[in-house]
């Protein structure tokens, strides 16, 4: 049972703290949200997850199944089975999207998938997010809209079949309806029951179709408050200010 | 420009086929400073012993004539007045020139091949190659340079009214030649010239492309990628001389660098001058630099001296591979060896997909992902 163990985290982005003791476990089977004001922190958690050089983890764990995650470089972290959905994916000139995908899907199944089975994998993946097949030509993320890079990215998650993955603000910038293919996307990624989701967000909305089974709030580099589905709305009700006050 | 800065259409004003005309280089002049004279191996001053081969093939589509001709053959020199000590060396010391013609309206069928294979690094070789294209006729020329050599020559590209040459031309030299050459194109009313140069190979490579034209509606493309190892010297030094109205040029040149001494230059002159009014000119030109120890120098100059251009621009970026690029392939599990083979075939591949002659297409990708393994 996959689980993602974030112990006492403390992180620093060119000598200047930014997580001050993050303490977090996301279980297989859960939907963790992260709400929290801007600034306040959480992509910093999700790169330091990650693995991205900027981000230096001055002190404390992290562990996936009880192995030390921070030890591993990038991709070991994804080929154990996490998945980072970047809130500003990158844009790669000259790589295209079938290709990328290809070499990312061999890299985390340890063999390349037959050519055939992958076209249509790639097809079937593509269809249910309503992308449209010329993606698969374009260059990575080069020129997608806000929206299209995050569908993208749930394609991905789709794809590559994490154990636990981290979604950075991927409902941030999209429209009622690529919010509910994008959150689709996100549910069929939970279906199984054997994987973890920490949601990054701003908004009760998405929570309305991915049901989060805890809610945290984070200020000042740390989480401040935890409860249920119910925390979400009393957030988006009265904001944060108490919680910027209290860290500051 | 700065006060110590010449300008362009003075510093390459002068040409002659007079080697008397060209002091020997001291390294101090500005078309010099970049290149490491000790290891032109004599070209420049004299010194090299004649005693070098390279064997010229020529591979001809049917529909072209090719020729071996002495040194008094009215077509050798025509287009092109050496502009540089060697180039002058070379002009004054080649004993056959090769002279392919493409007749009037002939539209060829496949591409003309000239295979250059050096033989020994030993001593030089001289050499001249002059391509005509005949008005209104349509060829692709592949120009493939291997082995060992120390090699200096003049290639003329004379490209008739409205016809169009496509050159690639592929430094791909074994380690230790020495190549230094000139390629003039001179374009007719209407003419198209695109140019794919690739240098990979070569202890020292000097290529001096330059185009000039003679009539309105003149339409140069040029391109070039290189990948300097430890050690190499890659030059490509640009000069498209706009004298002629409603005339366009395009230049395009992507480098990568890796390993320790790695050095390439690029110098990009374009010159506008009173009577070029009209002209549409873009050059550009990236490095990536791989590693620690590898140096690219980068110079686009840009001289307009009409105050009526269609477009004028020019770029120059030399960076390291963006962290942020491998960053991302990587947290999808991609190995790092092999995100930075994709970056950097990524940041080639627009460059590559020009390059109209599939076989040397398929060549220069393989060449760009041997490179890479390295
Ligand atoms: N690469 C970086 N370089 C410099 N400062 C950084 C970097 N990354 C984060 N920071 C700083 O760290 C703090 C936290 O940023 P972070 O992006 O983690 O916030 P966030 O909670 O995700 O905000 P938002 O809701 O706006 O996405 C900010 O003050 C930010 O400026
Ligand atoms: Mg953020």
């Amino acid at each position: 049972m996959p689980t993602l163990e974030i112990r006492d985290l403390h992180v620093a982005v060119e000598d200047k703290e930014i997580l001050r003791g993050v303490d977090l476990t996301v279980r297989s089977g859960e939907t963790h949200a992260l709400m929290g004001p801007n600034g306040s922190g959480k992509s910093t958690l999700a790169y330091a997850i990650a693995g991205h050089p900027k981000y230096t983890v001055t002190s404390g764990t992290v562990t996936l199944d009880g192995e030390d995650v921070l030890s591993l470089s990038v991709d070991e972290r994804a080929r154990a089975g996490l998945f980072l959905a970047m809130q500003y994916p990158v844009e790669v000139p000259g790589v295209s999207v079938s290709n990328f995908l290809r070499s990312a899907v061999t890299a985390v199944r340890g063999e390349a998938p037959k050519l055939r089975l992958f076209t249509k994998e790639l097809k079937e993946g593509m269809d249910a997010l309503s992308i449209d097949a010329s993606f698969a030509q374009r260059n990575l993320n080069e020129g997608f809209s806000g929206g299209e890079k995050k569908r993208h990215e749930i394609l991905q998650l789709e794809l590559l079949k994490p154990k636990i993955a981290v979604l950075d603000e991927t409902d941030s910038g999209l429209d009622v309806d690529a919010l509910r293919v994008v959150s689709e996307g996100v549910n069929r990624f939970r279906s199984t029951g054997e994987t973890g989701v920490l949601l990054i967000t701003h908004y009760t909305r998405i929570l309305r179709y991915v049901k989060p089974d805890f809610v945290h709030v984070f200020a000042g580099g740390r989480i401040v408050e935890e409860g249920g589905p119910e925390l979400a709305d009393k957030l988006e009700a009265e904001g944060y200010e108490r919680y910027t006050k209290a860290s500051a | 420009m700065g006060l110590d800065t010449k300008p362009l259409s003075t510093l390459h004003g002068k040409s002659s086929y007079d080697l008397e005309d060209f002091p020997v280089p001291t390294g101090r002049e500005e078309s010099w400073r970049f290149t490491p004279l000790s290891r032109l191996r004599g070209l420049h001053d004299g010194t090299a012993p004649v005693t070098g081969s390279v064997v010229v093939e020529v591979h001809p589509s049917p529909e072209v004539s090719v020729e071996t001709v002495g040194r008094d053959d009215s077509r050798v020199g025509k287009a092109y007045v050496p502009a540089d000590r060697v180039s002058v060396q070379a002009f004054t010391s080649f004993e056959k020139a090769t002279v392919i013609t493409v007749p009037k309206e002939a539209v060829t069928s496949e591409p003309t091949v000239v295979n250059l294979r050096g033989e020994s690094a030993e001593g030089a070789t001289y050499g001249h190659l002059v391509v005509v294209v005949e008005p209104l006729a349509q060829a692709v020329v592949v120009l493939d340079h291997r082995g060992s050599a120390v090699y200096a020559d003049n290639v003329e590209f004379v490209v008739g009214d409205g016809a169009s040459l496509r050159v690639v031309s592929l430094q791909d030299w074994a380690g230790d030649a020495v190549h230094v050459s000139h390629h003039h194109a001179q374009l007719a009313k209407d003419a198209t010239f695109k140019s794919f140069v690739v240098t990979l190979g070569g202890d020292l490579v000097r290529l001096s492309p330059s185009v000039s034209y003679t009539g309105r509606g003149g339409d140069a493309d040029l391109s070039g990628l290189y990948f300097a190892d430890a050690g190499q010297h890659l030059e490509h030094r640009l000069l498209v001389d706009h004298s002629v109205p409603d005339c366009r040029s395009h230049v395009d040149y992507r480098g990568a660098l890796q390993g320790d001494e790695a050095h390439a230059v690029w110098i990009g002159d374009v010159i506008i001058r009173v009577e070029a009014t009209g002209t549409d000119t873009y050059e550009l030109n990236r490095n990536l630099i791989l590693t620690d120890g590898a140096r690219a120098d980068s110079v686009p100059n840009l001289e307009i001296l009409t105050g009526e251009v269609a477009g004028a621009g020019h770029a120059s970026a030399s960076g390291r591979l963006d962290d942020e690029h491998t960053f991302y392939l990587q947290a999808r599990g991609i190995p790092y060896e092999e995100a930075r083979r994709l970056v950097v075939r990524g940041y080639f591949a627009q460059l590559i997909q020009k390059i109209e002659v599939e076989e040397i297409r398929d060549r220069v990708l393989a060449a760009v992902e041997a490179e890479l393994a390295r």
